[in-house]
């Protein structure tokens, strides 16, 4: 296997006395496409502002390429941002905002017009090269700044919520371009969002953060299948979470004791410990118990149809503080009010032990 | 009655503006006189004393010399402002908020103090009266006014701008040149403009720190110990027309707005 593009090791960091960043090891391999997800606050941010060079964390340390990068500042280090609000040169032309990384490092101007138009033809934008800022919509700056960035061919491109400042539909087309080029240029691309579907749709490797820390990663259909965590479950997409405790435990099956009646998971835990169960809401069955788990009866709070399928939120009768979040067909004929059995099979069960 | 108050407030406005205006009137309308007294009757028009402004060597050479300490002062101010407005937006300084409050001092301080504080203190450190006397002087009565023009133009949008021409390879002194400079353009002309204006009738600060050489203010009162006389008029139209000139520069560069 060969050595990891940037290895972050053991980074924490403090703004006075708040710490954003908890002891945070993190490596990116070449050419995948990264999310950073989390909450605002979460320190995503900070974590990609020190991978550009432009904050220089409180402890840890930061290699790119090998080379220990922590206190290199951005314009000596091998990687360029895509800033929220573009931050595009507002005097300069398209083309000279493009052409601006290759001008300092020394390159003469035919060459670096040629280049800049290959990178603006790659984001499709060929004929702006003349245009001023100004004159482009929200998406075409989006571009420019991207094509800005890539022109110089870093080791790693950084994204900052790049898609925060669009409208929803602009944000799905612009997230299948960016994914598109990404597998074209091959550059590894870090990218910041708490948008989880914008996470689920772009990474090869997506990381969950939250205070601070990272509470998962991986791929994000592992990540969403099996999150490592409570807060991973219910921010990578929603869950249905129930407490319980371990009851019992033989020949590799755990009993586990939750508000609903007792659940029986693989797997063997040690008796009394406390774990949580997550499941997804497209897993819960309501009606007619069909699951090989019975999770009891709820009343109907709740249906909001969403197009291709209905959410439905259901109290549960047994324990009013338990809310199930469930994924029906659009066809289902489910009222607020009804009283509904809810089930789930064995193997749809999340244990979360943290 | 609404008629009334109509006409009313039409007289007001012009009982306002001409009393603002009628003394510009009358001295570029006497300028125009072809007599020797700048006094009604009205005889002109003729160009005259404008020849005759143009022709007097005392007051060609004080305006060249107004031209000069207008704008290398302006340069000076303007320059100044400029960095330390960038270092007030960008750097946390212990203390800022009261070294900015001093920086901006001056505005509230008349210029007779100034010029005299000057006059003391080029005394004490032997700098002899002179046109560079004035234009130190100069500086200090529009530094503040381009800090304070320029600083607040100074938004947080141009931070990231900056970060990404960082970002992109450009060491501090190329960000500045070629991306702060040009992005406060319409604030760095408007606070040069200004000053130029401030700087070209300025008469206490100039009266009291040249003797020989000296500005035009300084040389035009000269000319009105010995009287009035349509010269003094036909200067004066001139100096009014240069600050006109300089007052459209200046809200030109700072009024217009770029489309966003």
């Amino acid at each position: 296997m060969s050595a990891p593009l940037v290895d972050i090791s053991s980074v924490s960091h403090r703004f006075g006395q708040h710490t954003v960043l908890k002891d945070v090891s993190l490596q990116i391999e070449p050419g995948s496409y990264t999310i950073l997800l989390g909450p605002s606050g979460s320190g995503k941010t900070t974590l990609l502002s020190i991978l550009g060079g432009f904050v220089t964390p409180s402890e840890g340390k930061v290699f790119i390429r090998g080379e220990d990068c922590t206190s290199v500042p951005p314009a000596k280090r091998p990687t360029t941002t895509v800033f929220q609000d573009y931050a595009l040169f507002p005097h300069m032309s398209v083309g000279s905002n493009v052409g601006f990384g290759l001008r300092m490092q020394g390159v003469d101007g035919a060459t670096r017009a040629g280049k800049a138009r290959e990178a603006l033809a790659l984001v499709g934008l060929a004929s702006a090269f003349d245009k001023k800022p100004h004159q482009l919509s929200g998406g075409q700056r989006q571009r420019v700044a991207l094509a800005r960035a890539l022109v110089i061919e870093p080791a790693v491109l950084l994204l900052d919520e790049p898609l925060g400042a669009l409208d929803l539909k602009l944000r799905r087309q612009m997230q299948d371009e960016l994914k598109a080029i990404q597998k074209r240029v091959g550059t590894a691309f870090i990218h910041v969002t708490h948008d989880q579907e914008e996470a689920m749709a772009l990474a090869d490797h997506c990381v969950v953060m939250n205070d601070g820390r990272i509470e998962d990663e991986g791929p994000p259909e592992r990540v969403y299948a099996r999150p490592a965590t409570r807060f991973s479950a219910t921010f990578m997409g929603e869950s249905t979470i129930l407490a319980g405790t371990v009851t019992e435990a033989k020949d590799r099956t755990s009993t586990v004791a939750t508000p609903v009646g007792p659940v029986s998971l693989p797997g063997a835990l040690p008796v009394g410990f406390a774990v949580a169960l997550a499941i997804r809401p497209e897993h819960l069955v309501l009606g007619e118990a069909r699951g090989g788990v019975r999770l009891g009866t709820a009343e109907v709070s709740d249906v909001v149809f969403q197009g291709s399928f209905k959410r439905v939120l259901a109290v549960s009768v047994e324990d009013p503080s338990l809310h199930f979040i469930a994924k029906l067909p659009a066809t289902a004929t489910v009222q607020p009010g009804d009283r509904v059995a809810i089930s789930c099979d064995t193997d749809q069960i999340i244990l979360l032990t943290d | 009655m609404r008629r009334i108050v109509r006409i009313a407030s039409w007289l007001y406005a012009l009982a306002v503006y001409g009393f603002i205006f009628l003394p510009v009137i009358v001295l570029v309308l006497f300028s125009l006189q072809a007599t020797s007294f700048p006094i009604p009757p009205f005889t002109g028009p003729s160009l005259r004393w404008y020849d005759a402004v143009l022709s007097d060597p005392r007051l060609t050479s004080a305006l060249v010399n107004s031209l000069l300490v207008a704008s290398i002062s302006s340069l000076a101010a303007v320059t100044l402002g400029f960095l330390s407005a960038w270092g007030f937006a960008r750097f946390v300084l212990p203390g800022s908020g009261l070294l900015r409050g001093l920086i901006t001092l001056p505005l509230t301080v008349s210029y007779l103090i100034i010029g005299m504080g000057l006059l003391v203190l080029f005394n004490w450190a032997g700098v002899p009266k002179s046109l560079l006397a004035a234009g130190i002087g100069h500086v200090v009565i529009n530094l503040p006014l381009c800090f304070a023009i320029i600083y607040s133009q100074m938004g947080d949008h141009q931070i990231n701008i900056e970060r990404a021409a960082r970002d992109l390879g450009a060491p501090e002194w190329k960000v500045l040149l070629l991306i702060t400079v040009p992005v406060m353009a319409p604030a760095i002309f408007a606070g040069f403009f200004l000053s130029m204006t401030f700087s070209w009738d300025e008469f206490v600060i100039s009266f009291l720190l040249t003797r020989f050489d000296t500005t035009l203010p300084v040389e035009i009162w000269n000319l009105l110990r010995s009287g009035l006389n349509p010269k003094t008029n036909a200067v004066g139209s001139l100096v009014f027309a240069v600050s006109i000139v300089l007052v459209v520069f200046f809200e030109l560069t700072l009024l217009r707005r770029k489309p966003a």
